[in-house]
């Protein structure tokens, strides 16, 4: 499968979103709305569940499931106020002890004049600063798409999954053929050297594991076992050393070849 | 032995500035100014104020004390890591342009006697996009920065990631971030300068992240460009979208310095940290 067709996928309707993956992999959730600041930025649903009968944070990115809930979610393209909602709940996970996890599919932050207003790249900032320095376990799953910062937002974690259909980029496709070769329909050449798929990005040292998709039901058992296992082995991990581990991780990739 | 031309003009400053013989185009009001009216103002424009890029190298020269700039990482420089079409041609380009191995020169200085930890961007080298090299080297005097307990004064200038590095350059938004958190929590202080255009990624990473933000008059600062937000929305911007004074507005600087008061500015803050840091 090429690219592009990686692309495509990942993007694709019907696709599984993350309220799909919290319903099935979680028990109990209890969403909390707000962000304590400006407005519950529906592009972000946050809250409190059981995995395998322990309490942890969840925190997803929603593109919606049908036109109607699409829209109400923006596309899944968060606003400031989603990431300020999710710093608030790492903060959270921390204060309680709380394992975090995160389903990631955007396209990336929203990109328009109130997002910019209230400061989209700031709260994208604090976001990954804030990850980076957590004391409690953090697992970020790509689920479908994983656009550029507004993705890292919610990934700066001690271990990155992806599925095999997802894709993590910098950009989008379309974008870096318009800004490399002024051509935007040069997309399947820049799907290709942007490194973009999951198999590309594990030979890449940016993500962990990668969990072939086929059949949903078999998916999300495997999701949930290999989570309930990590987050077990990171529990015995002291809270300081979880936090340096992370930040080592992150500090090496790509450093090889400097 | 440095390359002579390390301390000279940079090529292209403020919307591109153009050379008339000796005489260079002011891009704000269009007038002439000579090479020693600039070289006295710092790049300002001594008619309407605007401020013109200026090259890392030379920014670090009019802000810290003669003499005590010592660089570091020079080694440390971009490669195709992924073997992305032309990114090789466009780095060798980059570096006969600037005359930087790199789109961001880092080391320790002085400012009135205090000791800093110090980076520039520089906008001749393809604008100070944020490749692996870069945001290893702005990680780097992080970390040295906080073995020496130094605070760090930062001049950001970014016209966001660099594309031709893919994934990689995303991974150093979390990296530098990372690194800017630890020195922080260490109870040292980061000023960062945003100057004209800080954006994309360094807007979402370390840019933002300074204990003091302090931007350049009229500086581009934004997440998203303004041609892509145009181009998403369809419609046209109100004019000063995303400028500095749009940004003080809006709570998301904490100060806007002309460049001439500049040095004084941040030697004072400096010295209200004196024996913090």
């Amino acid at each position: 499968m090429d690219a592009y067709s990686r692309v495509q996928a990942a993007r694709a309707k019907g696709r599984q979103t993350s309220m799909d993956y919290i319903n099935a992999l979680f028990t109990g959730f209890v969403e909390l709305h707000g962000d304590r600041r400006y407005a519950d930025d529906k592009a972000i649903v946050a809250g409190i569940a059981q995995l395998s009968g322990r309490p942890v944070t969840v925190i997803g990115i929603e593109k919606g499931r049908d036109t109607q809930e699409r829209v109400r979610r923006n596309f899944g393209s968060a606003h400031p106020e989603g990431y300020h909602k999710a710093i608030r709940h790492f903060l959270m996970a921390e204060k309680f002890h709380r394992p975090v996890i995160c389903f990631v599919d955007t396209s990336g932050a929203y990109c328009g004049i109130g997002a910019e207003e209230r400061g989209q790249g700031p709260a994208i900032a604090e976001s990954i600063k804030t990850l980076m320095g957590l004391t409690v376990p953090v697992i970020s799953i790509i689920i479908g798409e994983g656009g550029s910062g507004g993705a890292l937002a919610l990934a700066a974690a001690n271990e990155v999954w992806m599925l095999e259909n997802a894709v993590y980029s910098v950009i989008s496709p379309e974008g870096a053929a318009s800004i490399i070769w002024k051509d935007a329909k040069r997309v399947k050449e820049a799907s290709e050297c942007l490194k973009l798929t999951a198999q590309d990005l594990f030979r890449l040292g940016v993500v962990e594991k990668i969990f072939e998709e086929g059949d949903v039901s078999s998916l999300n058992e495997r999701l949930k076992r290999a989570l309930t296992e990590t987050i077990s082995h990171y529990q015995t991990m002291d809270p300081e050393a979880l936090a340096e581990e992370r930040y080592r991780k992150f500090r090496i990739i790509g450093g090889q070849a400097l | 032995m440095l390359p002579k031309n390390l301390f000279g003009k940079p090529k292209n400053a403020l919307e591109g500035e153009s050379r008339v013989g000796a005489l260079i185009e002011c891009p704000g009001c269009k007038s002439r100014c000579s090479e020693a009216e600039l070289e006295e103002t710092f790049h300002v424009c001594r008619r309407c104020g605007a401020h013109m890029r200026l090259s890392a190298r030379k920014r670090i020269g009019i802000t810290v004390d003669p003499g005590s700039f010592m660089e570091i990482d020079r080694d440390v420089t971009s490669r195709d890591l992924l073997g992305f079409p032309e990114y090789q041609e466009k780095l060798d380009k980059a570096r006969a342009q600037s005359g930087e191995p790199e789109g961001v020169v880092t080391g320790t200085a002085t400012i009135d006697g205090q000791g800093v930890a110090i980076f520039a961007m520089d906008p001749n080298f393809m604008m100070g996009s944020m490749g692996t090299a870069l945001g290893e080297k702005v990680t780097r005097l992080f970390e040295l920065a906080l073995e020496k307990r130094l605070p760090v004064v930062g001049f950001t200038l970014s016209g966001g990631a660099r594309v031709q590095e893919g994934i990689l350059s995303l991974m150093q938004m979390a990296k530098t971030s990372g690194a800017v958190g630890r020195h922080s929590r260490a109870g040292l202080l980061y000023i960062a300068v945003l100057t004209d255009p800080t954006t994309g990624g360094v807007d979402a990473s370390f840019a933002a992240l300074g204990d003091i933000l302090i931007a350049e008059p009229k500086a581009l600062i934004g997440f998203a460009g303004p041609r892509v937000i145009e181009q998403t929305i369809r419609q046209k911007l109100p004019a000063g979208f995303q400028r500095s004074e749009f940004q003080l507005e809006k709570g998301f600087v904490d100060i806007i310095s002309d460049r001439r008061e500049l040095r004084s500015l941040l030697s004072r803050l400096l010295s209200l940290h004196r024996g913090v840091a």
